[in-house]
């Protein structure tokens, strides 16, 4: 018993990751229809800048629960510097160009941000690992988790409840809708779709960084740290269906249980059991569980 | 005589537009038939079911006596019902020779089942290689001219005969026309119809076409028939299908008062 | 007098200017030799290229084809080198068509990104699996024909020359296929599908073939170069492996058969360079040359993806 409650929990601060991480790669691609590969270099871009800043905090002696504050400054900073930088320095030429050609565009984005990491901080490794031991443990289910998990679980759960709201119930928001629905005719009504644009890539880019920031005190901030998590996004992303909010939730959810399962019984299969979850899922539901309708084409 | 086509009570919702309410339409072989009707009226709809697009929610269809409700696009063809598109389906980036190529080269794929069959086998329906049969294509249709452009430069009608033309090239029992002129000016007009009627008659070929130029379809339908708001208005002969007062109220307008007087004279 | 095909022609002096160049060049063979293997690979692509697809995964194949041969050597002890190009092939055109049951229903992104989780797949595998090395993999033995050692350090030439050859036979046998009734479907389908299958033909069936002799052709590379390589490991299943092979092909462009080898070669050249004198902007580099191509060369990119924005419709 003890040992499933021990898989759940693992299961849930997991697919709380998970949901951070895909979040931002689903709100791009269901208003802008890009896949944006370079999705795991912001979300490296966050881990590192938090990194740099709760070092620099802490390393000037400033108060150290404040340290959480400068991972939050990290995601914002990221979000504000990079998200315009790209979408309005490189995404905003190529828009109406094949969703592929986008592809190709964000994975030569990748390929840039890498190296420009490895540039600005060097390829040794960084370690900011205090906020994570700062909290202390708590006991559940008589096993010891860092307190920080909950904070991870908070911080997801909390932008996830967020942007659904702010697309359920503000102004901008319903706008949004409208845009992720259909751009043409959102364009002809006199919807500003290029800022719609700009403020989701920035948005988007804001969650990759969040993700980073937040991972960055529980692992090794290295180069290349990013790579595997466009991956794994995908895979979370296509279970719920491309562009859907609830089912970026859902996948994240059910890659998150099926993978500590793995990581409990046979680690062996623990990557494979991801993707085999998502190829198993496009077999009997080819675009995703929360799919959206096809529109008739002749 | 069997007729080749026979849909029986077709219905078709979307939501909550019913675009066919019990739609029985029987066609005899050998013939040309006018489809009309206003936008939304059903006559796309129809086209789409009996092709395979769309399934019929309740009805089916039977071509030369088989079953094709339920059946594929692709398969239907193979049958031999073949469709040209109200927008133009080319392969925009190969030349009209390639696009006519493709075409018999899928016939020959057909026929032969032979995947590594090369240029020079011999398309069957044709008696000639491949390449051969394409010239002979382009020159019935009086594409020559446009050998080497690319489909993406063609002008509008140009390339609604080359969509014809490739549905034709088929070599199909039935060919169903979706808007042959919409788009195309009016001198071109009657070029194209007469191509493809032409080269299409001469085969023995049963042609069903969607038209809105209700000339058009007095001068080259045998028989009409009038779509409205998911049912058949009336069905019969041109002169007594256009001069029916409801096809007039619901479909073509007044332009038919002047059709029908300058219909007598020209009409074989 | 049938005129001659100007490909045909190019291969054949290509061939031989290779075969001269190895024998005037011996430093050179190493590289050259790997060059082949990966331009194999390319050439896949480039069949699915002009198929209106992407594949992010045909690092898949390529490592199947060398894992094949390592594990056929290591734990086998069979080094036949004709063998082992055999098995790369079976090995690679097998998994691509129990796999094309599911990829040839997907397009654009999903295609993509499908095959790029597919090779990850292969990845995580092979990365826990100890018998195999884990993530250090493990060292393959030279191989060799009839008997005769081939390939390794004192017998480059050898493994080079039939490198060329194979290749050769490779390039000549797309190129003919390119001129069949399934081969010319290609552009059709990448232009638009909608038409294809209105006029009786299988745009699935169609895909699903090309995305097998992709994977043979990957499998074939994957083979040849663990061969020449003398090493295998997990890295070569890894997505960015086959992001590689995609930058190739892109900038090679789908005009010849003879583009990938040449891209790879010069992949390969500025590769070993960049690394030597700047190893932490070779990314960086492939990135920005990948985004100037995408950007100034439309055209060539065009003939990659030039059906229009919606699929199937003016």
């Amino acid at each position: 018993m003890r040992e499933v409650v021990a898989l759940l929990i693992d299961g849930i601060i997991y697919s709380s990751w998970l949901f951070i991480i895909a979040l931002g790669l689903t709100l791009i691609y269901g208003v802008m229809k890009i896949l944006n590969m370079a999705h795991g270099s912001l979300y490296a871009l966050g881990a590192y800048m938090a990194a740099t800043l709760v070092g620099y905090w802490l390393g000037h002696g400033h108060a150290p629960y404040a340290s959480y504050g400068m991972l939050a400054v990290a995601a914002v900073i990221v979000g504000l510097v990079a998200g315009p930088l790209i979408e309005r320095g490189l995404l905003r030429f190529m828009y109406g160009r094949d969703e592929i050609v986008l592809l190709l565009v964000t994975y030569a984005l990748f390929l840039i941000l890498e190296d420009v990491i490895k540039l600005i901080w060097g390829v040794d490794a960084y370690y900011v690992s205090e906020p994570y031991g700062m909290l202390g443990n708590v006991e559940f289910g008589g096993l010891i988790y860092p307190v920080y998990n909950v904070v991870l679980i908070a911080v997801s759960a909390a932008a996830g409840v967020a942007l659904a709201s702010v697309l359920r119930y503000t102004h901008h928001g319903k706008l949004l809708s409208a845009v992720i629905h259909d751009r043409e005719i959102s364009m002809a009504m006199g919807i500003n779709v290029a800022r719609f644009y700009l403020v989701t890539f920035t948005i988007g880019t804001m969650l990759a960084a969040i993700g980073g920031a937040l991972t960055a005190p529980t692992v090794s901030v290295v180069p290349g740290m990013g790579v595997q998590v466009i991956v794994l996004a995908f895979a979370v992303v296509v279970v719920g269906g491309l562009g859907s909010l609830p089912g970026a939730a859902l996948g994240a959810l059910i890659v998150g249980l099926v993978r500590s399962a793995a990581v409990h019984y046979l680690p062996q299969v623990e990557l494979f059991s991801i993707y085999a979850v998502m190829a198993l899922v496009l077999i009997f539901r080819p675009k995703g569980l929360f799919a959206a309708a096809e529109v008739r084409k002749i | 005589m069997t007729p080749i086509l026979n849909a029986q009570g077709l219905c078709k919702k979307f939501g909550a537009v019913t675009a066919a309410w019990g739609i029985s339409i029987s066609v005899e072989p050998d013939t040309v038939v006018g489809l009309i009707g206003t936008n939304g009226a059903g006559k796309t709809t129809f086209v789409n079911m009996v092709t395979g697009y769309l399934k019929p929610d309740a009805g089916n269809i039977h071509f030369k006596g088989q079953d094709v409700t339920a059946l594929h696009p692709r398969q239907i063809t193979r049958l031999g019902i073949c469709r040209s598109f109200q927008i133009p389906q080319l392969y925009d980036s190969l030349t009209v020779l390639e696009n006519v190529v493709v075409a018999l080269g899928i016939v020959l794929h057909n026929s032969k089942r032979s995947w590594w069959a090369r240029s020079p086998k011999i398309v069957p329906a044709y008696g000639t290689p491949l390449m051969v049969a394409a010239e002979m294509m382009l020159d019935r249709f009086g594409l020559r001219s446009y050998r080497t452009s690319r489909a993406r430069v063609l002008p509008e009608g140009v390339r609604k005969l080359l969509d014809i033309a490739m549905a034709l090239a088929v070599k199909p029992e039935m060919l169903i026309l979706d808007e042959p002129t919409s788009g195309v000016s009016t001198d071109e007009k009657f070029g194209i119809m007469d191509t493809v009627m032409s080269a299409a008659r001469s085969e023995g070929v049963t042609v069903l076409f969607v038209e809105h130029d209700m000339e058009i379809v007095s001068r080259y339908s045998k028989r009409v028939i009038a779509f409205y708001e998911g049912r058949i208005l009336a069905d019969g002969a041109p002169a007594h299908v256009l001069g029916d007062p409801d096809v007039r109220k619901y479909v073509v307008g007044g332009q038919v008062a002047a059709l029908s007087t300058s219909k007598e004279t020209t009409r074989a | 007098m049938k005129r001659l095909d100007p490909t045909l022609l190019a291969l054949f002096v290509a061939l031989l200017a290779l075969l001269v160049l190895g024998f005037l060049l011996p430093k050179w063979l190493f590289l050259l030799t790997l060059s082949l293997g990966k331009g194999l690979v390319v050439l896949g692509l480039l069949l699915l290229l002009r198929t209106g697809l992407v594949s992010f995964g045909q690092g898949l194949f390529y490592c199947l084809g060398a894992y094949a041969v390592g594990s056929l050597g290591q734990f086998f002890g069979i080094k036949d080198v004709l063998l082992l190009l055999l098995t790369g092939v079976a090995v690679g055109s097998s998994v691509a068509f129990l796999l094309g049951f599911l990829m040839a229903k997907y397009r654009e992104i999903f295609f993509a990104m499908l095959s790029l989780a597919f090779s990850m797949i292969l990845y995580g595998l092979l990365v826990r699996t100890a018998a195999l090395g884990s993530t250090d993999g493990f060292n393959v033995a030279p191989p060799t024909l009839f008997g005769r050692p081939i390939g390794g350090e004192a017998h480059q030439y050898a493994l080079f020359a039939l490198a060329c050859v194979v290749a050769f036979l490779t390039a000549l046998m797309m190129h003919t296929y390119f001129k069949t009734v399934l081969g010319r479907l290609s552009p059709a389908i990448r232009d638009n599908e909608i038409r294809v299958e209105y006029m009786g033909a299988s745009v699935r069936h169609a895909i699903h073939v090309k995305y097998v002799i992709a994977g043979a052709l990957a499998g074939l590379g994957g083979a040849l170069t663990a061969m020449t390589v003398g090493h295998i490991d997990p890295d070569l299943a890894y997505w960015t492996t086959s992001g590689e092979f995609i930058f190739v092909a892109i900038l090679s462009g789908t005009g010849s058969v003879i583009a990938p080898f040449l891209g790879s070669l010069v992949f390969e050249i500025i590769r070993t360079y960049a690394y030597q004198y700047s190893p932490n902007t070779w990314q960086l580099v492939v990135g920005s040359a990948l985004l100037l191509v995408i950007v100034f060369f439309p055209a060539g990119l065009w003939s990659v993806f030039g059906h229009l924005r919606r699929r199937g419709s003016a």
